[in-house]
């Protein structure tokens, strides 16, 4: 991963007129993914996301706000009129897209299938039929190249799409909602299959989800979007360092009760920053303290730890301010857990929303 | 009347009436792809959106079709004469048998395309295909099993209209029937006519059905009468390469099992 932006929308609005009633889709949305990331924006239905996928490559004209993929601003090339011009086509060529219903077309097989943006590309037929054979090897479907969509599984179809938008070798890749047609166990693959590709060929992923579980299982980035703005964003451990981020709480859920006179309980936020020494057990026999974990919620990302750990102590606040610091000195956030703190019930909130 | 000058007499207009359905059919194609599909693209929200356009075409398709067709062979006679020279006879019928046709067909053009899942129109386009990729290979290729089957409509509503037409001097089958059923009051030629026309119909009828099945089928489970045509020992011995075969290959390996 590196800090080149990818993907930048600015000021990205869209006002939908129908008669004299306007709906505004988004709303001045700033984005930035970066090259080689997973970027995942997730929101409920209604909340814009899908608008703004398909504003990335100009499927929607934004009403105002500009494009750039790839260093290349698409708003500018597209001019003014409606109907996409060459220059427009030529950089959506190049901009790999898989949607949920997969929208194979049934006339043709699944090498047919994956040949087609080849075809649109003016490649040859040998080239073509070489490249095709090569990504559904890749997809791991060498075997189904003369099938016909309708004979395929969910997941089956799915790897078609991806195989499909990679044809024109893209940097980047748009995903709408690409795994909420299919059941947890083919979308963990399909996720799988993602996160091989990013990796791989360094191919920069825009997702849009409405399931937090994506996010989690491979999202470096994440987005929050609610009536058209962005209201979260950055990578999932600045989101952990964001007080009161409302993607961090959903990514790394932890319970457990809130302080009373006779416990303090904090929540330790690991931002990936900190070193991999076993902090809890060097502060439990350093300060000879008896630390409990009541919840944590941990991922260890090439060998850092993120996440969240809700723990108690013993004692009131007022005892335990030098165990604090010291887990302070390590370069863990430390929030004390007051009684009311509305936290936990926030969380729960968003999860029905989300869940809706 | 012997038999076997009716045989001559029912010969000859059997062919003119296959004559004129033909290049009506022809012309109902060739006027009436381009006029369906532009009915769609230039629709609201569509790649070549132009309300001016769409309502005109809209209205004039109306118009066609909302004339009955002995007025329109009626009014066509001077057009007529003025492109083959004269309004009578086989040749003349096929211009207004082709007019009344072309935006009967258009309006069936329109609703097979309309059909096409407007997800693999935006699949297209996000690919980088222009309007020409989308109608080429997006809109006509996923539409063509409607599309035969509105072909089929059409051309079984010409085969009607060429008897229609058959009343004013074009020949055919139904000329026949009107001058030596009604005139001549010999019912042998219009039960004759009839029969004819029917198996017309329905020849053309079954091979329309047969090639909607077959291109529906494509990687579904294939229906029974494609089943029909391939022996199954031709489908396991062959190396087939259509997948469908090979799924029913594995249907007719399970029946043999079950009934071994």
């Amino acid at each position: 991963m590196t800090d080149i932006p990818v993907i930048t929308t600015t000021g990205l609005t869209k006002v939908y007129r129908s008669g004299d009633r306007e709906v505004t889709a988004l709303d001045g949305v700033d984005l930035h993914v970066r090259e080689g990331e997973v970027y995942g924006v997730i929101g409920q239905s209604g909340a814009g996301k899908s608008t703004l996928i398909r504003c990335v490559n100009l499927l929607e004209r934004p009403t105002s706000g500009t494009v750039t993929v790839a260093g290349q601003d698409l708003t500018a090339l597209a001019g003014s009129g409606q109907r996409a011009n060459p220059a427009l086509r030529a950089a959506r060529s190049h901009i790999g897209m898989v949607f949920q219903h997969f929208n194979l077309l049934s006339s043709r097989t699944v090498q047919d299938n994956i040949e087609f943006p080849l075809e649109i590309l003016k490649v040859s037929r040998r080239e073509r039929r070489r490249k095709a054979l090569e990504l559904l090897d890749l997809v791991g479907l060498a075997d189904k190249a003369k099938a016909y969509p309708a004979q395929l599984s969910g997941g089956q179809k799915q790897r078609v799409g991806i195989a499909r938008a990679l044809a024109g070798d893209p940097k980047v890749l748009l995903s709408d909602e690409a795994t909420s047609a299919l059941d947890p166990e083919t979308t963990r693959s399909i996720l799988q299959l993602l996160r091989d590709l990013n990796r791989q060929l360094g191919l920069t992923v825009l997702l849009i989800t409405h399931e937090m579980d994506v996010v989690k299982s491979i999202c470096d980035s994440a987005a929050l979007m609610k009536g058209g703005r962005v209201v979260e964003q950055g990578t999932v451990s600045e989101l952990l360092a964001t007080p009161g981020s409302e993607l961090a709480t959903e990514l790394f859920p932890v319970t457990g009760d809130a302080s009373a006179d006779d416990r303090t309980v904090v929540d330790v936020t690991f931002h990936g920053e900190a070193a991999t020494e076993p902090v809890i057990s060097t502060l439990s026999r350093t300060y000879n303290v008896d630390v409990s974990i009541l919840g944590a919620a941990m991922d260890t990302v090439a060998g850092k730890q993120i996440g969240r750990m809700r723990i108690e102590l013993p004692g009131r606040f007022e005892d335990n301010v030098v165990p604090i610091g010291f887990l302070r000195e390590q370069g863990l956030q430390v929030d004390v857990v007051e009684r009311g703190t509305p936290n936990a019930a926030s969380a729960a909130v968003l999860t029905k929303e989300v869940a809706k | 009347m012997s038999w076997n000058a009716m045989r001559d007499v029912l010969s000859i207009a059997t062919l003119d009436t296959l004559f004129m359905v033909w290049w009506s059919t022809v012309w109902a194609v060739i006027g009436g792809l381009p006029i369906g599909i532009l009915l769609v693209l230039t629709g609201p929200g569509r790649q070549l959106q132009n309300s001016p356009v769409n309502k005109v075409l809209g209205a004039i398709v109306n118009i066609g079709r909302s004339i009955p067709f002995l007025i329109l062979i009626i009014a066509l006679i001077p057009f007529t004469r003025y492109l083959i020279g004269t309004a009578s006879g086989p040749s003349a019928a096929v211009v207004p048998l082709a007019i009344g046709a072309i935006p009967f067909f258009a309006r069936l053009v329109e609703t097979a395309v309309r059909e096409v899942d407007g997800g693999l129109v935006e699949a297209a386009q996000s690919m980088g295909g222009g309007t020409w990729t989308i109608i080429f290979k997006v809109l006509l290729p996923q539409a063509l099993p409607s599309l035969i089957a509105g072909l089929v409509n059409t051309i079984v509503t010409l085969i009607s209209y060429s008897a229609m037409a058959g009343a004013v001097g074009a020949g055919g089958l139904g000329s026949v029937a009107i001058t030596y059923g009604q005139q001549r009051n010999d019912m042998r030629f219009v039960g004759v006519t009839v029969v004819l026309i029917v198996i017309i119909v329905t020849v053309i009828q079954l091979i329309g059905d047969l090639v909607v099945r077959r291109l529906s089928a494509r990687g579904s489970r294939a229906s029974a009468p494609v089943r029909l045509l391939k022996s199954p020992k031709s489908r396991t011995a062959a190396p087939d390469p259509e997948p469908e075969a090979r799924a029913d290959t594995a249907k007719v390996r399970e029946t043999a099992d079950e009934a071994a």
